[in-house]
């Protein structure tokens, strides 16, 4: 039986979205095996504006490659995640930047703030997709933390292998910190119908 | 012997896709200028020819992009181009010089929303019909339309392939979606593709008549350079090359051009059916949209709608075989596309009554999903 599993990171330009996509469907497509679809869109602006990148996984070929009802969702701002956030399944995934997104549709939401670790801890605010590739490999059961560290190393520049690396690791650490507070998850079964 | 498999599992974009199969159909010669949603052609080329001994020029705009283009197909490079729409109507003159003169060269046009300057990053089908009559005068067309990324790689190769068999510019129309989206592939660069390159000449330079009819309908052509010379025209020429009034010459010539196309009509024919056997409903979709086709009829069927797909892969000449087909086995045809309406015009056109068409329109520079095909076929049906 074939599955299909939708992600879509959102924010807005600038932010590393679109190259977080790539990093996410190599990491699951070459280093886990399985197929994958990775889309965008965006403006015509390099920074500000609305960007978004969607991975579809599937254990068979995708047919629509463009994100359906989202099993997994980041927001990178409070524009995205007001915008996208019907588009979640019941079960699905919620992941927020705390740093920028202030008010929370639900309350099942993790909340890390990506871009603040990256500018306090790593001194270097560009790495926060790559702080939040890590939390998701721990967040969702979709990639396996060798992949995408393995993902990230073959696509950033060299030279900041060792930044990137670092950053990945703190990304997975608060991952395991908010993970540990507990929240209710829609019980098993309960699935949406157009998916 | 057997050979040994190289094979390199990638995550490519259609753009990328396309270059690797450019390169591997035999590509030495890329001009363009760099435009959203084609400018990652031109960035990898830039980088990929010179490796390769290869050259890559950056023009100052399309209409010289295309003009080093057929400059370097006569002088034996097999050679491209990409754009999107702004770029390709610049091109439109070249194009019909390419034509006339019987230039073989790819043309890539990654389609977003027009017209004009239109949609930069957003993607669109409505350059269809400027594919088949964009350039003047009475002309044949071969476009080829891509919806996955092994499709980008394999297309391009019979883009060449059809290129320099039949001495013509063969169109790659590719939209947005599929020219940015990635997808995994499996490349194998000791694979035996086939690989068509131009008839040369095989008689001595005083006898070539580089424009003569043969069977096949293809005259030879030589290299520039190489001790062929002969004359090269946008007017209408006699077999020699040279600019020519007589009818009894005209005639020949443009029925010549369109006979190199109708009569491989059905090697040039590439598309493929899902399901279409017992179907009542079918989707005519190309490129992005054949895909939400695809997801729509699965989930059609899930409720118990006998949905079939006819993908088209070649859009010029236009797939009548195929398309005829379908109309007589099923009720209703949907063909969605993201324009007001191009290919739907030609369904209409070669149904003989026996099935209802229905279009769907999407013109807001979002691809259509399954959902809006199932919506529309509720309605309909």
């Amino acid at each position: 039986m074939s599955y299909r599993y939708d992600i879509r990171l959102s924010g807005s330009g600038g932010q590393g979205l679109i190259l977080m996509g790539i990093i996410l469907a190599e990491a699951i497509g070459i280093y886990d095996g399985k197929y994958v679809a990775q889309t965008q869109s965006y403006g015509p602006e390099a920074r500000g504006g609305s960007s978004k990148a969607e991975v579809v996984v599937s254990n068979a070929e995708i047919d629509y490659p463009k994100a359906l009802k989202l099993d997994l969702l980041l927001t990178m701002n409070q524009k995205s995640c007001d915008d996208y956030y019907m588009d979640l399944k019941p079960d699905g995934i919620l992941i927020v930047d705390s740093t920028f997104v202030k008010q929370l549709p639900t309350p099942r939401a993790y909340q890390i703030p990506f871009t603040r670790i990256a500018r306090e801890k790593l001194k270097r605010e560009m790495v926060a997709n790559i702080v939040a590739l890590g939390a998701i490999s721990k967040l969702a059961p979709i990639v396996s933390s060798r992949a995408i560290e393995t993902a990230v190393l073959a696509r950033v520049p060299k030279g900041t292998e060792r930044l990137n690396r670092d950053a990945l690791k703190a990304g997975m650490a608060a991952a395991q910190k908010v993970k540990k507070i507990s929240f209710p998850i829609a019980p098993a079964g309960f699935e949406d119908e157009d998916t | 012997m057997k050979k040994k498999s190289k094979k390199r599992e990638l995550l490519l974009q259609g753009n990328e896709a396309i270059v690797e199969g450019a390169l591997k159909a035999g590509c030495s010669f890329f001009a363009g200028y760099p435009i959203t949603p084609a400018t990652e052609i031109s960035e990898l080329l830039s980088v990929k020819l010179p490796q390769r001994d290869g050259t890559f020029i950056q023009m100052e705009d399309e209409i010289a992009s295309l003009g080093a283009v057929i400059g370097a197909s006569l002088a034996g490079a097999k050679a491209m181009t990409a754009t999107s729409g702004p770029g390709f109507s610049l091109m439109q003159e070249n194009l019909g010089f390419a034509v006339i003169a019987e230039v073989p060269c790819v043309i890539v046009n990654a389609m977003r929303g027009g017209p004009s300057t239109g949609l930069p990053t957003m993607p669109s089908q409505s350059d269809v019909m400027q594919a088949r009559w964009g350039t003047h005068g009475d002309h044949p067309t071969i476009a080829l339309c891509p919806s996955t990324i092994r499709e980008c790689y394999d297309l391009t190769i019979k883009a060449f392939n059809y290129s320099e068999k039949f001495r013509i510019p063969v169109i790659l129309l590719v939209d947005e979606v599929v020219a940015h989206m990635r997808e995994k592939i499996a490349i194998d660069d000791e694979e035996d593709v086939e690989i068509f390159n131009r008839i040369k000449p095989t008689v001595p330079p005083e006898w070539y008549i580089p424009f003569e009819d043969t069977p096949k309908g293809v005259p030879a052509m030589a290299n520039f350079g190489d001790g062929y010379r002969y004359h090269v025209t946008g007017l209408t020429h006699d077999i020699r090359g040279f600019p020519t009034s007589r009818p009894d010459e005209i005639d020949p010539f443009i029925r010549r051009l369109f006979r190199k196309v109708s009569q491989n009509f059905a090697e040039v024919q590439i598309g493929e059916f899902y399901q279409a056997d017992d179907a009542d409903i079918t989707i005519i979709a190309y490129g992005s949209v054949a895909r939400s086709a695809r997801r729509a009829a699965a989930d059609g069927r899930e409720r118990g709608l006998k949905i079939g797909v006819l993908k088209m892969n070649t859009l010029w000449p236009f797939m009548r075989t195929q398309v005829e087909k379908v109309l007589r086995t099923s009720k209703v045809v949907i063909v969605p596309e993201m324009n007001m309406g191009q290919v739907s015009r030609e369904v209409k056109r070669v149904n003989k009554g026996d099935a209802k068409v229905f279009t769907i329109n999407k013109v807001d520079g979002t691809i259509i999903t399954p959902q809006e095909i199932l919506g529309r076929i509720k309605e309909v049906s």
